[in-house]
């Protein structure tokens, strides 16, 4: 069930050099939504609403957390708002994560596709593993978040300034040849999805990925926000915004 | 309560907003904020005969005041429309406006041919799509093929036909009375403006197609003087749109010529749009003592 909402920014903080972290109120559409869906934010000032992963739901605070990179001056201009004022949004959007009931997960996150991991993760509290990537130890963020939520961390950063030093795709394999997993998470940019799928593929585990594109409705109307996946041995265009922004792996062509 | 009842080729509409082809699906999605029977009527994603991929993405870009885009007609083809999407929407007291894009003469009159059993109310011929190869705007930039396309067209169609015209054109007026001409029972206007948005870090255009269409507020001035043209130049209704993002904005392409709007991109960035409109118009008609909202159509007085 789509829903707009004007809500209430309770809480804004940046988390790291051009990241911010806001919580806004919006029960009912908290109580729809399930991790792996995003919201349609507008902006004021520009005529596309931005996409944005939904990083954590609170049902019994009736509140979302929403996490993003100012990438362009549309995010920019998003980060001026502050607490008090209200954030224009249309969610829950999209399907979220499958869950595998009582099972075991492996998260994977690349910089800003950590965020959606949040959410997934918690769920499976202990029995999930969440193996988050970023450029640098200044870069890294929600760690702590992760932690508390009972999962088990690991960090990756491109120079070795904190956690391991190297990809996300090479601990994943890793973590796999340690312990097998039920399912795995993955979101990040397309090249760390196309390895994760890879290693998924090579250790026979499911594993469902998160793709971006850019969108107009977010809702499925437009047809604007496709993305190449095969269905029945033939190819076809896929939306991101209502197929996915989640797709099973094996289903997604990353080429293009 | 003003009147806000609208006849368009003989079809009334209980009121004279319509979502935009292309812009609404087949309502499915915006059903989910007001039921569809709010709305005047709306016109369905352009259909052609066999099911189509569309362009590959990005399809979208954004640009001040509006967006691009290269969808390139994906749909299911019309045998999905009737089966699938038609039986739906005729459910939801609402007229259907029924966009047809054909690549050929032949399969423009096939299509409309096809429709003639079905409940449609009315046929929207796209002669006017940027983002496909065949036909669409090929045949919406030349008269005398507009005038062709649109003959065979109504030769066999049994419902009211409106033709949707390009404003790629360097006369839109000359098009309009060639289609009006050719038998055309009601015109809409304006299809997307072609146009290009560059990635300056990459030097590479933001969409796979190249180039797309533009819509949104930025291409309503360019709407209005388009419907005012053709408004000033045939005796057919007008279904004006482009750009169409508030009430004030549907009054005034009313004033120019317009008996009803369409209203799309302004969709994505408030779904509600089209309700707003038209209870903005109501208000609106009731604050200047028009009874019935036809009576503003053309009335603008030019100097
Ligand atoms: C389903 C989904 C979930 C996302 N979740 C998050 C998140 O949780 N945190 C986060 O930081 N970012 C997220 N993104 C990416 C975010 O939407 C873009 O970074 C943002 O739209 C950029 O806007 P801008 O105005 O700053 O950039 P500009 O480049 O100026 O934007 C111009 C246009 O392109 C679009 N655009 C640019 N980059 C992207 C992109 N990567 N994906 C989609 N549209 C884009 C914009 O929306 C806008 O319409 C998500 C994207 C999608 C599709
Ligand atoms: C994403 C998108 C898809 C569209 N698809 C169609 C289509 O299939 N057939 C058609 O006749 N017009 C199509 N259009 C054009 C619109 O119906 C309308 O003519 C145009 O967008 C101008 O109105 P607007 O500025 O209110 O959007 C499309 C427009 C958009 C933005
Ligand atoms: S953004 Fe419109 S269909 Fe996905």
């Amino acid at each position: 069930m789509y829903m707009q909402s004007s809500c209430p920014v309770l809480e804004k903080r940046a988390i790291a050099r051009g990241i911010f972290d806001y919580k806004v109120f919006c029960p009912e559409i908290a109580a729809a939504s399930v991790p792996g869906q995003f919201a349609q934010i507008a902006v004021e000032g520009f005529f596309l609403r931005r996409p944005v992963s939904i990083c954590e739901i609170d049902k019994d605070r009736g509140t979302l957390r929403f996490v993003f990179e100012v990438r362009g001056k549309g995010t920019e201009k998003l980060s001026h708002l502050n607490s008090g004022e209200v954030m224009d949004i249309i969610a829950p959007l999209g399907k979220g994560f499958r869950v595998i009931e009582g099972g075991a997960a492996v998260c994977v996150g690349g910089g800003i596709g950590v965020p959606p991991m949040l959410g997934i993760s918690q769920i499976y509290s202990s029995k999930a593993r969440v193996i988050s990537g970023f450029r640098t130890a200044a870069a890294a963020i929600l760690q702590d978040d992760l932690k508390k939520a009972g999962c088990q961390t690991i960090l990756c950063t491109d120079d070795g300034t904190a956690g391991i030093r190297g990809f996300v795709t090479d601990a994943l394999r890793t973590e796999l040849q340690s312990k097998k997993a039920d399912i795995i998470y993955a979101c990040g940019p397309l090249p760390m999805l196309k390895g994760v799928a890879a290693a998924a593929q090579e250790y026979d585990i499911p594993c469902e990925v998160s793709l971006e594109q850019r969108m107009a409705c977010g809702v499925g109307a437009c047809l604007g926000c496709v993305c190449r996946t095969v269905k029945d041995g033939s190819e076809i265009f896929s939306h991101v915004c209502k197929d996915g922004p989640v797709f099973d792996s094996r289903e997604v062509i990353f080429d293009g | 309560m003003a009147d806000l009842r609208v006849t368009v080729a003989g079809v009334e509409f209980k009121n004279p907003v319509i979502p935009a082809s292309g812009t609404f699906g087949y309502g499915r999605e915006y059903e989910q904020f007001y039921p569809l029977s709010r709305l005047g009527g709306l016109s369905t994603k352009g259909t052609t005969l066999l099911p189509r991929q569309g362009n590959p993405g990005p399809r979208i870009a954004e640009t001040p005041s509006g967006m691009l885009n290269s969808v390139g007609l994906q749909n299911g083809g019309v045998r999905k429309f009737l089966d699938y999407e038609l039986p739906n929407l005729l459910q939801k007291d609402t007229r259907i406006v029924a966009n047809i894009a054909g690549s050929t003469i032949e399969e423009c009159a096939q299509l409309a041919e096809i429709l003639n059993g079905s409940g449609v109310d009315m046929i929207e011929l796209n002669i006017s799509c940027p983002n496909v190869k065949q036909g669409g705007a090929a045949f919406g930039t030349d008269c005398c093929v507009a005038a062709e396309v649109t003959s065979a067209v109504k030769k066999v169609s049994e419902k009211p036909l409106m033709v949707k015209l390009s404003p790629n054109v360097t006369s839109i007026a000359e098009i309009a009375k060639a289609v009006e001409a050719a038998g055309a029972d009601a015109l809409s206007l304006i299809n997307t403006i072609l146009g290009m948005r560059i990635d300056i870090s990459t030097r590479r255009p933001i969409l796979k197609n190249n180039v797309g269409g533009l819509s949104g507020p930025a291409v309503f001035p360019v709407a209005v003087r388009m419907v005012w043209q053709v408004y000033n130049a045939v005796s057919i209704p007008i279904m004006g749109m482009g750009g169409i993002s508030c009430c004030e904005d549907a009054i005034e392409m009313m004033m120019a010529g317009a008996s009803a709007v369409q209203v799309g991109a302004a969709i994505f960035s408030d779904p509600y749009a089209p309700v707003k409109i038209i209870d903005g118009m109501d208000r609106w008609c009731d604050e200047n003592g028009v009874k019935n909202i036809s009576e503003i159509v053309g009335t603008v007085r030019p100097w």
